[in-house]
């Protein structure tokens, strides 16, 4: 039997996640025995399969167009959709953005601050992505399971993944969803 | 007449999101590559208004691999704002878990995300180029690494309750002290810790002995260098003055943190949301310097651990003495790091203050002002806030590791393309190397764009009209 796929990718978050999931230490070993790694932030192929993944897992909300690439992609590769962790079920800390908006905080950082050379500007290369308001994935795309906590547990990450690669509905309650 | 550009997208083993664009000549070499670091997060503006004793929580959403850094200088800011001075052996709690999160993070990048470059080669198939590949090729060393990683991340969860995004330093202190058996627990830890590391080096030397040609060529470049320094010119990673070196080595400055908007700026490019720090008197370019691990041993003139000195030793004897300037050897410099980091970690728990439970001053004496500062594994790290007379923050300005060595990084991609990559046919092994010179400095994308976001990077290869010549990707 050949062994499921799984990619994955990071968007607006801080990676936290993904550390997370290596904090499951020797089950990752685990992990490689159940399911192909595919594209994921550590290893390099860059971009799920183009023939499709089993588990697509993404971290991190959207916040500009850059990952909104990212999540269609996603999307479309993978038959099922994991959102992992605060920013990518709600948009987290970073969604702290919607409230003063893309502008003042572009402003602030490349204007304003008080260590910038006098008369910087924004950058506006076209190789640059646009930045949007803050999302949630589900919010762009559709999501199968949402995996809440900053970040989720180790446990909690290796039991979706556990759960999923051997074809099994994972189901998170009591002491797996926990909000700390 | 048609100009070719090749696209990296994303640099992978990196953390964050980085993109290489490299344009060509028409002769097939390269006239230029870029580095874009492609996301904005904002947390200068959005963290306006929150009350200052929230940053420590806060902020490490900037990093979830090196959150610990931005805690503890959130904390440090916090310390400054309401003029309460930690007890010491707050500081030395504070400090133990810094090093767990040197040890963390510079044990994951060598063994994890460098490591497969150096084990199975930049011309590996990337395929199996990973951690899995590792698994398969060395599994017992890949296993020793995972419980490095986990030695570091224990002594985290034993102090703040979290792996990631702990919950610990406040202004004044910490929150909780720390048991004898939980003390215990650490120091059994140390010497396998250690063992490991030595594994390690053997490993960076026998690799360095076989590929000396690449490091002579790989991004060997002058830059002043900058980081924190005990009274006597040690090493230091928790707290201190800041000391900048010339590209001979000889000292610039040295001040204290409080003062670092009259010794650097930061410059912006078009191209990219990252700034470019650089030293204000010299002006940019000329003005730049490299932080982390290099850096830092640069910067150095001696380690107060007996191990890690004697690395140092060998360190200094690169360059006879001057700085040594190859960025291959960030790999070499991080692990001395992580064996001063592990070193500290029984030093630490030895002293007999490590388990005082004096572990907050609530004394307040508030100035409103204050910047925070911590050498974090990427480099120097500067949180600096303004608050009003309830504590509401005004101003927040944030100057990150990576953002220190975003002009070095740079200039490696630049120079490590137009030494490996050739055309008409360029592989994948060629880009592999330009992809790893960003790797060797380790950066931490979503850090330096805290401000910035994350940090995806792609790589294109244009023509000289700016057309696309070649998009390599890798699936």
């Amino acid at each position: 039997m050949t062994k499921p796929k799984i990619a994955s990718d990071w968007m607006c978050g801080c990676a936290g996640c993904h550390m997370s999931l290596l904090d499951m230490d020797e089950r990752i070993l685990k992990v490689v025995e159940l399911a192909d790694l595919r594209s994921t932030p550590i290893t390099d192929m860059k971009e799920p399969d183009e023939s499709g993944v089993d588990v697509g897992v993404l971290e991190g909300g959207i916040n500009n167009t850059a990952n909104e690439e990212v999540a269609l992609k996603m999307r479309k590769r993978a038959k099922i959709l994991v959102a992992l962790g605060d920013c990518a079920v709600f948009g987290g800390v970073p969604a702290m953005r919607n409230f003063c908006g893309v502008e003042a905080a572009l402003k602030r950082a490349y204007e304003e601050s008080e260590s910038n050379e006098p008369g910087s500007q924004i950058p506006n290369d076209p190789e640059l992505a646009t930045m949007t308001k803050t999302r949630a994935i589900q919010e762009v795309v559709p999501v199968d399971y949402s995996v809440p906590g900053c970040p989720p547990d180790a446990d909690v990450i290796f039991y979706v993944l556990a759960e999923l690669a051997q074809g099994r509905k994972p189901e998170l309650k009591d002491e797996l969803l926990h909000w700390h | 007449m048609t100009a070719q550009k090749i696209t990296i997208e994303p640099v992978t083993r990196i953390e964050g999101h980085a993109k290489v664009t490299i344009h060509m000549k028409d002769d097939n070499t390269v006239e230029h590559a870029y580095m874009h670091v492609n996301e904005f997060r904002g947390f200068e503006k959005f963290c306006e208004g929150r009350l200052y004793f929230e940053m420590p929580e806060i902020t490490p959403r900037i990093c979830g691999i090196c959150p610990v850094s931005h805690h503890l200088a959130a904390a440090k800011a916090g310390d400054a704002i309401t003029g309460q001075t930690p007890p010491r052996p707050a500081n030395l709690l504070r400090e133990l878990m810094h090093m767990g999160q040197i040890i963390q993070s510079h044990g994951m990048h060598f063994f994890e995300l460098a490591g497969p470059d150096l084990l199975l080669g930049f011309d590996a198939s990337p395929e199996i180029r990973n951690v899995v590949g590792l698994i398969g090729a060395n599994p017992d060393l890949t296993v020793k690494a995972v419980m490095l990683r986990k030695f570091g991340q224990e002594i985290i969860k034993t102090l703040g309750g979290r792996k990631i995004h702990p919950v610990f330093a406040l202004p004044g202190g910490v929150n909780k002290s720390l048991k004898i058996e939980e003390r215990d627990g650490i120091l059994k830890g140390v010497d396998t810790a250690i063992e490991t590391l030595k594994v390690g080096l053997t490993i960076m030397k026998d690799w360095a002995e076989k590929n000396m040609e690449d490091i002579n060529k790989f991004a060997v470049f002058p830059t002043g260098y900058f980081g924190l320094t005990t009274p006597d010119n040690g090493l230091e990673l928790y707290d201190g003055d800041v000391r900048l070196i010339s590209r001979e080595g000889k000292e610039m400055e040295r001040f204290p943190i409080a003062n670092y908007l009259d010794i650097i700026q930061e410059h912006v490019e078009p191209w990219s949301y990252l700034k470019f720090p650089y030293y204000k008197k010299m002006g940019y370019p000329d003005g730049v310097y490299r932080v982390g691990p290099l850096g830092r041993l640069n910067v150095a003139e001696k380690i107060d651990t007996p191990l890690a000195n004697e690395e140092l030793k060998v360190f200094k004897s690169l360059n006879k003495g001057k700085p040594v300037e190859n960025t291959l050897y960030y790999h070499y410099a991080r692990l001395i790091e992580a064996l001063f980091a592990t070193e500290r970690v029984r030093v630490l728990c030895e002293d007999p203050d490590i388990l005082s439970t004096d572990v907050l001053n609530t004394h307040k004496n508030y100035t409103g002002h204050g910047v925070g500062v911590i050498e974090a594994p990427r480099g120097t790290l500067i949180h600096d806030y303004t608050a009003d007379e309830n504590g509401k923050l005004l101003k927040v300005n944030l100057i990150v590791s990576t953002g220190h060595n975003n002009w070095a990084m740079s200039n490696a991609v630049d120079s490590v393309a137009k030494t490996y990559v050739k055309g008409p046919q360029v592989t994948e092994g060629m880009l592999n190397r330009v992809e790893a010179a960003i790797r060797a400095y380790d950066p931490c994308l979503s850090c330096s764009t805290h401000a910035v976001g994350q940090m995806p990077i792609q790589l294109e290869i244009l023509n000289p009209d700016g057309s696309l010549r070649q998009t390599v990707t890798r699936d």
